[in-house]
């Protein structure tokens, strides 16, 4: 996955030649990109008429999508640097409830309450990475501590000072703040407003909203998940940093031999994992506009599955974040496209299995062919 | 190029014809049903019999959703996402008023009817548009319950909550206490959700605080174990033991005397009747004109046949 140098005239007889189709084959996201077309087209051929392709539907799967996305993202550089964060889902309750203890409980304004939680999920962050570094345990077991450390403060702490486990008035509070539409604004509100107009999606029907377009805006949410896959791509496959993930994953030893700071990297990662948890809690709370302590249960697992999906290798050192975009893109699309056409909820994750399933089978499948490994 | 279209997307139909889950009917009327449930309780199967029972009756379409871990973020999207089909009505919890005001409030201004069940406050139910509120008030429930424990004589409570995440549910332990006239205080007991765990937290509780002559459960879930716990302590019968809903073990319990009562807010009542409703409502424009208590219902060991019978399926 290293980017190569772009050939030079002379043709160097010492470097093999691959085909440009063995090439395509063997990047990461072959995988997540057969998923997606494979779900897609599953998806048009059965619940074409349901509502799912409306403007709203899109909208609706988009941002579950996104969600997914956005910890997927930490998720996926994260297990490319070789570890594990399975805390992700209890800090995205945790993150939550910070907001709203400082920006709700205690009243500071919203955006020391913002910046205040994301300082401390970061130094969480830091502290899985710095614990996982010093005693050399393996990060599935260090995470899975705090999981249990970070769900607990979030249901002790609303307990021990409001006596309820779910804190609103968030929306309230951010009145007129500077920071909080960067999470839980809507952009583009007169674009979708002329589409509505023109009768491209449609319109509020009665209530004191009758007139206004269904889709008053894309959500930041979605402009956070493209944002992070971008610089999460970049920095993966554009710099030397990105080479310094990929070496602390696949062979930290010989990566430290050679010079990579790999215990920087690592930790660094962890924490950039805590960050897109944050942003997931932050833009979670500005939306609905209160925090609970059950909020994000499981979501470290729906991000593991998004990024593995998306061909990343579960022992490190191999996959991307386009890949991981993808698969969490599969992962809501079916999550939310199974309503649409008709299919009992509870088999729902019967199929969500076999995609995940299908999708890992295919991905080793294929590089192993083109790898020649066994 | 028509016909290929068509054929492929038969095809695709009869691959899909499995999965689907709508029941045929003439008018095409299809409900949705959203709560708040994470898929391990239990206590919704009956809720699950109850729309389809009134859907088969009715001769309308329903569908149950819930989110699988019980997060209630997701559960806003479930409501967006079912507002995006278009169904002709969605019956809905209202767990968190902040979170899901929202996507309810769109729904109903789209022009999709929608009634709140179980979970939420009449008043909040007016607030965000809704046809009516059908269901068990948690907090006036909590304090009957507290006020008939006080005229039973107890003094001093556990309220044993194994939800401890979902507030509306502490919502009961709170209205008991404040029916008992007793101060909350610690007596609410963050149990889990572990069978063995609450056991054991329950019969902990009890020998340190020798004191206690009342508890209230919440649920089947926790007051299976503290019957357990109970019977190992040879206090059954002893201490007042009241509980919300019902189950085999509780109505086995109320039956022996380890259990004086336990609380039914009826969820067949809440799933059927907004489906028949809402079915009358689209077909012949007729709507109740107020909001349906289903609950508290105070069951005793006086008249428990047909509760026994259909505990768990109906009841």
């Amino acid at each position: 996955m290293t980017e190569t140098a772009p050939p030079a005239p002379v043709v160097d007889e010492r470097i093999k030649q691959t085909s440009k189709f063995r090439q395509a084959l063997i990047r990461p996201e072959l995988g997540g990109i057969c998923g997606t077309v494979i779900v897609f087209v599953f998806f048009f051929l059965t619940a074409f008429d349901s509502g799912m392709f409306t403007p709203q539907g899109v909208l609706n799967w988009t941002l579950v999508s996104a969600q997914f996305m956005i910890i997927a993202v930490g998720a996926c550089l994260l297990m490319i640097a070789g570890e594990f964060d399975l805390s992700v889902g209890s800090m995205i309750g945790f993150a939550g409830m910070m907001i709203a203890v400082f920006g709700v409980v205690l009243a500071w304004p919203m955006w020391i309450a913002i910046l205040i939680t994301f300082a401390i999920c970061l130094s969480i962050g830091a502290l899985n990475g710095a614990i996982v570094i010093r005693t050399g345990l393996p990060s599935f077991i260090v995470t899975l501590a705090f999981l249990f450390i970070l769900r607990g403060f979030t249901i002790f702490i609303p307990q021990t000072l409001e006596s309820k486990t779910i804190i609103g008035g968030i929306r309230d509070a951010a009145e007129g703040d500077w920071l909080a539409p960067v999470f839980g604004g809507k952009i583009g509100n007169g674009f979708f407003q002329w589409l509505g107009d023109i009768g491209v999606i449609e319109t509020f029907s009665r209530g004191n909203r009758a007139g206004e377009a269904v889709i008053d805006g894309l959500p930041m949410l979605v402009i956070w998940a493209l944002l992070l896959i971008a610089f999460g791509h970049i920095l993966l496959t554009r710099t030397r940093f990105g080479n310094w993930i990929f070496a602390a994953g696949g062979d930290a030893e010989a990566a430290r031999n050679s010079g990579v700071p790999v215990n920087k990297v690592k930790i660094l990662m962890f924490m950039f994992t805590a960050f897109c948890a944050c942003v997931f809690a932050t833009c979670q709370v500005m939306e609905f506009g209160s925090a609970g302590a059950d909020r994000g249960l499981l979501k470290e697992f729906e991000a593991i599955i998004a990024v593995v999906i998306g061909g990343a290798l579960l022992t490190g050192g191999y996959g991307s974040v386009i890949g991981a975009a993808l698969g969490a893109l599969i992962f809501g699309v079916v999550q939310q496209g199974l309503f649409f056409a008709g299919v009992e909820s509870s088999l729902f994750r019967v199929f969500l299995g076999v995609i995940l399933l299908g999708a890992v089978i295919l991905n080793t499948y294929i590089r192993r062919m083109i790898t020649g490994e066994r | 190029m028509k016909t290929i279209l068509k054929s492929v997307a038969l095809g695709a139909a009869l691959v899909a014809a499995p999965f689907a889950s709508f029941a045929q009917s003439d008018d095409d009327l299809n409900y949705v049903l959203v709560s708040h449930a994470p898929d391990s309780d239990t206590w919704w199967n009956t809720i699950k019999n109850g729309i389809a029972l009134a859907g088969e009756q009715m001769g309308v379409s329903v569908e149950y959703r819930n989110p699988p871990t019980g997060d209630i973020a997701d559960m806003a999207r479930i409501i967006e996402q079912a507002a995006a089909s278009a169904p002709d009505g969605i019956i809905t919890t209202l767990a968190d008023f902040d979170v899901l005001q929202g996507p309810i409030k769109n729904a109903v201004d789209q022009g999709i009817d929608v009634i709140i069940m179980n979970t939420g406050t009449p008043e909040q139910a007016r607030e965000i548009g809704a046809l009516m509120y059908v269901g068990q008030p948690e907090y006036d429930a909590g304090f009957a319950a507290g006020q008939r424990a006080k005229g039973e004589g107890v003094t001093k409570f556990l309220c044993v909550n194994h939800a401890i995440q979902q507030p509306t549910v502490g919502e009961r332990c709170r209205g008991y206490a404040d029916g008992l006239g007793i101060e909350l205080g610690d007596a609410m007991m963050d149990s889990g959700t572990d069978p063995a765990e609450i056991k054991n937290k329950v019969m902990a509780y009890l020998s340190t605080n020798e004191d206690v002559d009342g508890i209230l459960t919440l649920g089947p879930v926790s007051a299976d174990p503290t019957i357990a716990a109970l019977n190992e302590m040879g206090l059954a019968g002893e201490i007042h033991f009241g509980t919300f809903d019902l189950g085999e073990e509780i109505v086995k319990a109320i039956k022996d005397g380890t259990i004086n009562w336990g609380i039914d807010q009826q969820p067949f009542l809440q799933a059927y009747m907004p489906v028949v409703i809402l079915a009358n409502w689209d077909r012949y424009g007729v709507l109740p004109g107020n909001n349906i208590n289903s609950g508290p219902g105070f069951v005793t060991a006086s008249g428990l046949e047909k509760v026994e019978a259909f505990a768990g399926e109906y009841r």
